[in-house]
């Protein structure tokens, strides 16, 4: 295979990997776009193989590669647990990140192509910023995947005067990052890449460390956004069109969905990444809030059975608790048996609710809700008030009307599903205790509120007993 | 030490309903309550003494036994001299009292040391007080029977129909004061079918009367006459003048009258005139439901039904007790309501606490002290109408997220100036190999931009699967290392070191790759209808 049919084999690659996305738009068009994905790998890489960048002694390091890789990567898709696709995504960002360094590594030791003046400066920065990139992904990702998987705590980890070592972190990069460019051969540039990894490296645990566990969403999409940067940059380090396509796509999109994400509680992208929520504010802000008057009043299962039973229309709003005590199924049960009796039930999801963008629908997926009656906030906000009984499922920030209310709330603004809107709402929750934001929740007392303590999972079954029986 | 609740049969002539049925007394027991129930307090109800016994009641045979053997005593209507001698003394009394009109048997019950809860007295416009409001409910069943006896007195249909004997026109019924009875009474016309018009002093309630399919008629002056609590104010001369020519033009129009206006403490006010029961067709009917206090029309005769002028006047004054089982099972349960804020220790005690705004307004007596008229509840001022609500709301709806709304024009502006400012750099430095790059990079983000929007959010997850597994094209970097074809001696390129390195970035990619497409595959399929 020549170059230039290699070349248009990446234009077929890059065109299906747009389509891929495209075809995300609809759940019915979205497997064939990942069809198209796949598809477009495979050229993509047959072209490469077969083309002239490739000698018939790299076939069978590459077979083998493909094949070892392909079958642990084949294996974890099968196993993982759909409660754990934000840790398998995290994970997963984290071998691009690591895969871009290695690439940029080997890249700079090749000597076999030669640059001169401006073009060897570029090709270096390139370099620097793709390992760069490459290495935050990586370590940003592991502390990530620690961090959903429950190894590391969820609090956010507030090291002292926190801004001021990132700023002294990257001073230190862009002073290596001349010393880099200054060298006159691979030995002597080689401390100052290696240095400059540990920076990046210790940079990526810091700022995820820094990060609670609500704002996840916010920091899986960035982190597929830099997996993306981090593949674009290594099409720029190796002249290659399709890395730098794909690459670019893959990092608007992260990039728009941590802007979806970020919107979404109100908050700027900033803030979310220098981490902590209302810094400081948590507890006073609390007191300048109006504090909700009225009181909390508990019902049992059996009763929201009834109340379940007797509704003409149920919106369910689930929350990153029903996840964490996968009642997605018995949710479904629920479900079920509700329309089975002509009750329409409906689910409303808020943007960031669970742990990573989309967390909710694909447990609802995996559970077989069907996706039509799933709603998102903007559709399904204004049928609270015609609705009977919604019922909340390990939620609490989402739903909190003191976002609208309450202008002094740390969380006000931040678009949040009207519940209490309802004629009535039913709150499923372990304790009274407040959400990730520290904020009590003024929907607790409400007159219309009930609230059924307990674990989610254990108070659904008993639920959906009460309905059977 | 449990307190006993007694339940008397009600006494007042034609009186059929009872303050307890036997579901609250199931709840009452559980609330440590013991209750005592006279023999045929509930059958003109039809709750038979069998179903209290089987609540857990007991039942007594005389109603002295109820009245000096109870802690609590639950009634509807208020007592009887009679009945009052016979209640223990600093016993507790629970029902309708009107302590402004009866002030006799305010100073019997005073001298019998009693607590006494008006459950007439409470604050209304406490939100939390609305579980225990018996007027409220008591006035919905009087506006559904006041249609119910008005359709029983009228010669049609209510109804339009269209007949092989003839076309039918619907009956044209107006409702005047849209106050809870009138509202029930307009959602019950309506669903008959009738044409309903209503009115009243208070405009706000326009859009309650047309959400129940009524039509709202305006008096032609502009005064407003909401007069707190939720009742309506007396209105001034100029205003009452052009109310009357508004009610003569109705009379005359209208088939069925209903009138349910009531100023708190006042006698009701004329607004249909003799004058205007004349201009009235023959056959039509007028039901007067605040006959009790005189009566909306100049005609009504209290307590009865009479026909003056060919117009029959309903002035029934128990028009809730006419649906005595439904109107004593939605009182009983506003009683039980009462007594859960009263009895918040589930002992079957009682705590008149005089802290809690509901409970002092409802009590007129304590322990033989007048506490009536209660000063107003301390209402938490009303929230400022918060500025950020109306944000979101404005919010952009469409497919997706959409891409929000379009940018100031000066973030425009400034977006502008810093990317021509990176361009110009670029362009300025960067050799001509680079650009061709650079140019690719800037479109792709693009189209990348274009294409995401377009994702409907609930495939989130999916999208960060498969952008992630696409991703993985990190792996063609890894493949052109692996074993380029190399001219001459390379100049002293570390092959080995290069072909691990590769080779490890293409495990790493090979995991992505097909994990990501793989889990990609198995979330999608399970996105079904």
């Amino acid at each position: 295979m020549t170059e230039s049919l290699a070349t248009v084999a990446y234009i077929g690659a890059t065109i299906l990997f747009i389509l891929s996305l495209g075809g995300l738009s609809h759940p019915e068009t979205a497997r064939r776009g990942n069809l198209f994905g796949i598809v477009g790998m495979a050229i993509a890489v047959l072209a490469t193989v077969l083309g002239p960048r490739v000698t018939a002694a790299g076939v069978p390091w590459i077979v083998g590669a493909l094949v070892v890789g392909g079958a642990v990567g084949l294996f974890a898709a099968k196993k993982v647990q759909m409660t754990q696709m934000p840790e398998l995504v995290a994970l997963m960002h984290s071998l691009v990140g690591l895969a871009a360094c290695l690439v940029g590594f080997a890249s700079y030791v090749d000597t076999s192509i030669a640059y001169t003046g401006a073009e060897k400066t570029i090709h270096e920065i390139e370099i620097y910023i793709g390992i760069l990139i490459g290495a935050v992904t990586f370590s940003g990702s592991v502390i990530a995947f620690g961090k959903l998987s429950g190894k590391i705590g969820g609090k956010p980890l507030l090291l002292p005067a926190r801004h001021w070592i990132n700023l002294l972190g990257l001073l230190i990069v862009i002073a290596f990052g001349r010393q880099f460019l200054q060298a006159h051969d691979v030995a002597s540039g080689m401390l100052p890449l290696l240095v400059m990894t540990v920076i990046a490296l210790l940079f990526g645990v810091h700022m995820v460390m820094a990060i609670g566990g609500a704002d996840m969403p916010v920091v899986v999409s960035m982190l597929n956004s830099y997996s993306g940067w981090a593949a674009a940059a290594t099409g720029f380090m190796l002249s290659n069109d399709l890395l730098i396509v794909t690459g670019a796509l893959v990092g608007s999109s992260g990039a728009i969905l941590s802007y979806i994400m970020c919107r979404a509680m109100n908050r700027n992208f900033i803030s979310v990444i220098a981490g902590g929520f209302g810094t400081g504010g948590g507890s006073t802000a609390a007191a300048g809030g109006a504090q909700p008057a009225g009181e909390v009043v508990p019902v049992s299962a059996a009763e929201t059975a009834e109340m379940l039973r007797e509704a003409k229309s149920v919106i369910i709003v689930p929350g990153y608790g029903m996840a964490v005590a996968q009642a997605q199924h018995t949710v479904f049960e629920i479900t079920r048996l509700l329309r089975e009796r002509g009750v329409q039930v409906r689910f409303g999801i808020h943007p960031v609710a669970g742990r990573m963008p989309g967390h909710m629908n694909v447990l609802l997926a995996e559970a077989k809700v069907p996706y039509d009656i799933v709603l998102e906030m903007d559709e399904i906000n204004e049928d609270f008030p015609e609705t009977d009984v919604s019922m909340v499922i390990g939620a609490n920030d989402i739903v909190n009307p003191a976002a609208q209310d309450d202008p002094a709330s740390p969380i006000a603004g931040m678009p949040v599903l009207e519940v209490w809107k309802a004629k009535t709402s039913i709150v499923m929750k372990r304790s009274m205790a407040s959400g990730y934001a520290g904020v009590d929740n003024p929907l607790f007392y409400k007159d219309n509120n009930r609230m059924l303590f307990g674990d989610a999972k254990k108070m659904l079954d008993e639920v959906l007993g009460a309905l059977k029986a | 030490m449990a307190l006993r609740i007694g339940v008397p049969k009600e006494t007042a002539a034609g009186e059929k309903r009872v303050a307890t049925v036997p579901d609250v007394v199931e709840k009452l027991v559980k609330l440590g309550f013991s209750v005592a129930v006279e023999s045929g307090a509930g059958d003109a109800a039809n709750f038979a003494d069998d179903t209290y016994l089987a609540a857990g009641a007991q039942v007594l045979p005389t109603a002295s036994e109820i009245w000096s053997g109870s802690d609590i005593v639950f009634k509807v209507r208020p007592p009887s001299a009679d009945e009052v001698a016979q209640l223990r003394e600093g016993a507790t009394l629970i029902g309708f009292v009107w302590p402004a009109q009866n002030p006799q048997l305010m100073e019997q019950l005073a001298a019998r040391k009693a607590t006494v809860l008006a459950i007439d007295c409470l604050p209304r416009q406490l939100s939390r007080a609305q579980k225990m409001d018996a007027l409220t409910s008591m006035a919905g069943i009087s506006g559904y029977r006041a249609v119910i006896e008005a359709a029983n007195a009228f010669g049609r249909f209510f109804n339009g129909q269209v007949t092989a004997a003839g076309k039918i026109p619907p009956a044209k019924v107006f409702i005047a004061g849209a106050g809870v009875a009138g509202l029930a009474a307009i959602g019950t016309a309506a669903n008959l079918g009738a044409v309903v018009r209503a009115n009243d002093t208070r405009a706000e309630v326009a859009d309650q009367v047309v959400s129940l399919g009524g039509e709202f008629v305006k008096v032609d002056y502009e005064e407003e006459g909401s007069g707190g609590g939720g009742y309506a104010k007396v209105m001034s001369e100029g205003f009452q003048a052009a109310q009357r020519a508004m009610y003569a033009q109705q009379a005359r129009d209208a088939d069925i009258i209903i009138t349910t206006a009531l100023i708190p403490g006042k006698p009701a006010p004329k607004l249909i005139t003799a004058e205007m029961v004349r201009s009235m067709r023959p056959g039509s009917v007028i039901v007067d439901m605040a006959a009790e206090q005189g009566g909306n029309c100049e005609l009504t005769e209290p307590g009865q039904a009479v026909v003056r002028h060919g117009v029959t006047i309903i002035g029934y004054t128990d028009l809730a007790s006419r649906l005595a089982k439904q109107s004593s099972t939605l009182y009983s349960t506003n009683l039980l309501r009462l007594t859960e804020e009263l009895c918040k220790t589930k002992d079957g005690t009682i705590d008149v606490n005089f802290d809690d705004d509901a409970i002092r307004g409802l009590t007129v007596l304590k322990e033989g002290a007048v506490t009536w008229p209660a000063p107003p509840p301390k209402l938490p001022a009303a929230a400022p109408k918060p500025k950020a609500a109306a944000a979101p709301a404005a919010a952009p709806k469409g497919h997706g997220h959409g891409a929000g709304e379009p940018m100031s024009a000066k973030a425009l502006a400034i977006v502008f100036g810093v990317a021509a400012v990176l361009f110009w750099l670029v362009g300025a430095y960067a050799p001509a190999s680079f650009l061709q790059h650079f140019t690719v990079f800037v479109l792709a983000c693009f189209v990348g931009y274009m294409v995401v929007w377009n994702v409907t959010p609930s495939l989130h997850t999916p999208l960060m699967s498969v952008t992630n597994a696409i991703s993985s094209i990190i792996a063609i970097g890894a493949l052109v290392q692996v074993a380029p074809p190399v001219t001459g001696d390379g100049g002293g390129r570390p092959s080995g070191l290069i072909l691990a390195l590769a080779v490890v970035a293409l495990v790493l990619t090979a995991v992505n790759m097909f994990g990501g497409f793989a889990v990609t595959r198995r979330m999608l399929a399970m996105f079904r209808k």
